[in-house]
Parts: structure tokens; sequence; C-alpha cells
């Protein structure tokens, strides 16, 4: 039990923590870009292109984190483990 | 060993959810592998979706450019020139030499194309595919619980790092053709930190700038391909729970709240996957760009 506890505790923390980064990056990215674009909207069709590409950057880490978690959360691994421990 | 047992156990009662997940995970290979790293292992259902998709690519390619026209173009011309246009326009960007970008410009499309379209196995119903499969396996005699497969090549870590591999031999034969073996050999031991006239501290620098070479190499690499397969592989992974949460309505026909929560769950994942998988090629495509043209600079 304790185990399958701490895994679900791991899992809240993996995705809220990643949730939290991703957040914070994708917001700082996005206001800097809007502010460039007010200043100069000619540049916006070339930083867009440049924004989406880290959009999928900063993205990425997050979704990996939340494949993982719902890995642990659905097929947990360590239980396995800890059944082969007791063999 | 897991996956055995969950097999087993499939044939007695109906599935759990972690067994029907692991069910889902198992590669169709032509032996089970008992390593991490095992060279002689193949993924078969890789194998033969990549090579389809990358079939259907150039088909669609090559159809466009057939029937190309210089007068007003179809729907189907017009889009194939903007998508040539874009990653033309991108890789002008990126890499200065003309004469390797007649090579490169064209591997950027096929790349962006080709993972694209293997990005987008990831939107057909999760368990279209496979139970077709267990279902022509069971007519053959086989054992369908047994029938594994799964159709997105790139969330297969051999299938992704595969790609970022063929990225890396790209780069090397592009180091050496531009600045010639000894030129990059030169900058191997001389770059980032560059070199010495005391001949102790030039074997030192040596030692490290190489090193450092090497390490860039491998993270580049390395990077590239879990990139995508960490995205594909969770991608696919939440549209199983969300086929699991439709699962469990029709195994237990209580609560309307599940069925509810599966078409909104799968409607708006499904829709914001469209955009992952379109930005997963295309930041791939822009990546390979950007390390071809690391290896024209001279440093």
């Amino acid at each position: 039990m304790e185990v399958i506890s701490f895994v679900a505790l791991a899992a809240g923390l993996i995705i809220g923590l990643g949730a939290v980064g991703a957040c914070i990056g994708i917001g700082l990215m996005g206001s800097k870009f809007l502010e460039s674009a007010a200043r100069q909207p000619e540049l916006m069709g070339e930083l867009q292109t440049k924004m989406f590409l880290l959009v999928g950057l900063i993205d990425a880490a997050f979704i990996i984190g939340v494949g993982i978690a719902l890995w642990f959360a659905t097929a947990n691994p360590f239980l396995g483990q800890i059944a082969q421990i007791a063999k | 060993m897991a996956a055995e047992s969950a097999v087993t156990s499939v044939v007695e009662h109906g599935p759990t959810a972690g067994e029907y997940v692991i069910h889902h995970l198992h590669f169709w290979q032509n032996k089970a592998s008992t390593a991490v790293f095992d060279m002689s292992v193949i993924h078969i259902d890789t194998v033969i979706f990549s090579v389809l998709l990358a079939a259907l690519t150039f088909w669609i390619l090559w159809a466009a450019a057939r029937k190309a026209s210089s007068g007003v173009p179809g729907r189907f011309q017009a889009a194939v020139e903007m998508l040539v246009e874009f990653v033309d326009n991108e890789a002008k960007g990126i890499i200065k030499n003309a004469e390797s970008r007649k090579f490169v410009a064209p591997l950027g499309l096929s790349i962006f194309v080709w993972v694209t379209l293997m990005n987008t196995m990831d939107l057909l119903p999760v368990d279209l595919l496979p139970t077709l499969w267990a279902k022509v396996v069971g007519a053959f005699g086989g054992d369908p619980a047994h029938a594994y497969l799964r159709v997105l090549p790139t969330a297969d870590v051999s299938g992704a790092m595969g790609l970022s591999v063929a990225v890396l031999l790209i780069c090397l034969y592009y180091n050496v053709k531009i600045k010639g073996l000894g030129g990059w050999a030169h900058e191997l031991v001389t770059a980032p930190f560059g070199t010495s006239k005391n001949p102790v501290m030039a074997v030192l620098l040596g030692i490290v700038n190489f090193a450092m070479q090497i390490i860039e190499f491998a993270s580049k690499t390395l990077s590239h391909g879990l990139r995508l397969f960490g995205n594909m592989y969770a991608g696919e992974l939440i549209f199983m729970l969300i086929a699991l949460m439709g699962g469990a309505f029709a195994l237990t026909g209580t609560g309307i709240g599940l069925f509810v929560g599966h078409i909104i769950a799968g409607l708006a994942w499904a829709i914001f996957h469209i955009l992952i998988i379109i930005l997963q090629a295309f930041i791939f495509m822009m990546l390979a760009l950007v390390y071809i043209g690391q290896a024209h600079d001279h440093h």
C-alpha cells in the first residue's frame, strides 16, 4: 500500500512541477513575443516561427513528464519489483 | 516477464487497466529482448509502418512534382509548393552553402513530411489496428493474446533514435566534406577552448576539447531523438488512458460520466495532439537543419 501511495504522490508531483515550469516558461516567452511584435510588427512572421519552435522545446519536458507519470499511475513498474523482492 | 504474466491473465479474465496498457506498449518483435540494448531484436511493426509511410511520403511528393504545371496550380500542387517553399526558406536561413543546400533542403522536406506522417498514426483509434491484427493472427491459427502491434514508429525509441543517428552521420559527412579530414581533426582538438603554444598545455587542452566535442555530438543526438520519442510516447499513452475510460463504461455499463469524459477528453487531446504532431515534426526538421548547419561552421 505504501508503494502505491508514494507512487501516486510522485505522479502528482511530476505533473504539477512540470506544469509549473512549462507554464512559467511559455508565459515569459509569450509576453516577450507579444512585446516585440507590438514594437516591430514587421518581424512578427519570423518571430512566430521561432516562438513555435521554442514552445515545442519547452513543452517537450512537461509532456514527457506527464507520460511517465501516467505510466507509473496505470502500469506501476515498482509493484513488479516489489513482487520480485518478496520471492 | 511482467508482460508475459499479463498476457496469461488476460486469457483468464478481462484485462485490467495495467494489463491493457502493457499489452499496447508491447512491440511485435522477432524475439523477446533480454537486455536494454540488443541489436538483434527487431521491432517488426516499427519497420513495416515506417517503410510504408516513407513510401507514402515519396509518392505524395513525386505525384505533386509529376503533375506540376507552371500555370495556375491546383489545390494539391499549391499545398505542396507552400510546403517546399517553407522548408526552403528555413534551410536558406540556416545553411549558407548553396551547394550543400541542394541535398539538405530536400532532406529537410522529406524528414518533415515523413515524421509528420509517422506521428499522425497516433490519431488513429488506439485499438483499431491492434484489434484487426489480433483477428488476423487468430484467423491464421495464432494466439490473438500474443498478437502485439504498435502503430506509431516514432513512439519507439529505436525508431526515433534511428532517425537522429542518421542525422548525426550526415553531420559527420559534412564535417569531413567542408573542412577536409585534417581540418576537422584539427577542429576536434582545438575547439571550443582553443590551443596553446606550450606543448604540455596544448595536449591537455586537446584532450579537454576532444572530450567536449564528443559530449556535444552525443548529447545533440540523444536529445534530438529522445525529444521526439518522449512526446509521441506520452501522447500515445494518454490516448490509451482515454480509451480505458471508454472501456470502463463499456464493460460496466454504469456511469454515463465516464462516457462523456471519454468523448470530451478524447476530442480535446486529439485536437491538441494535432498541434504536437506538426510541431514535433517541425522541431525535428529544424534541429536536423541546425545541426547540419553547425557542421559547416569553421571555428
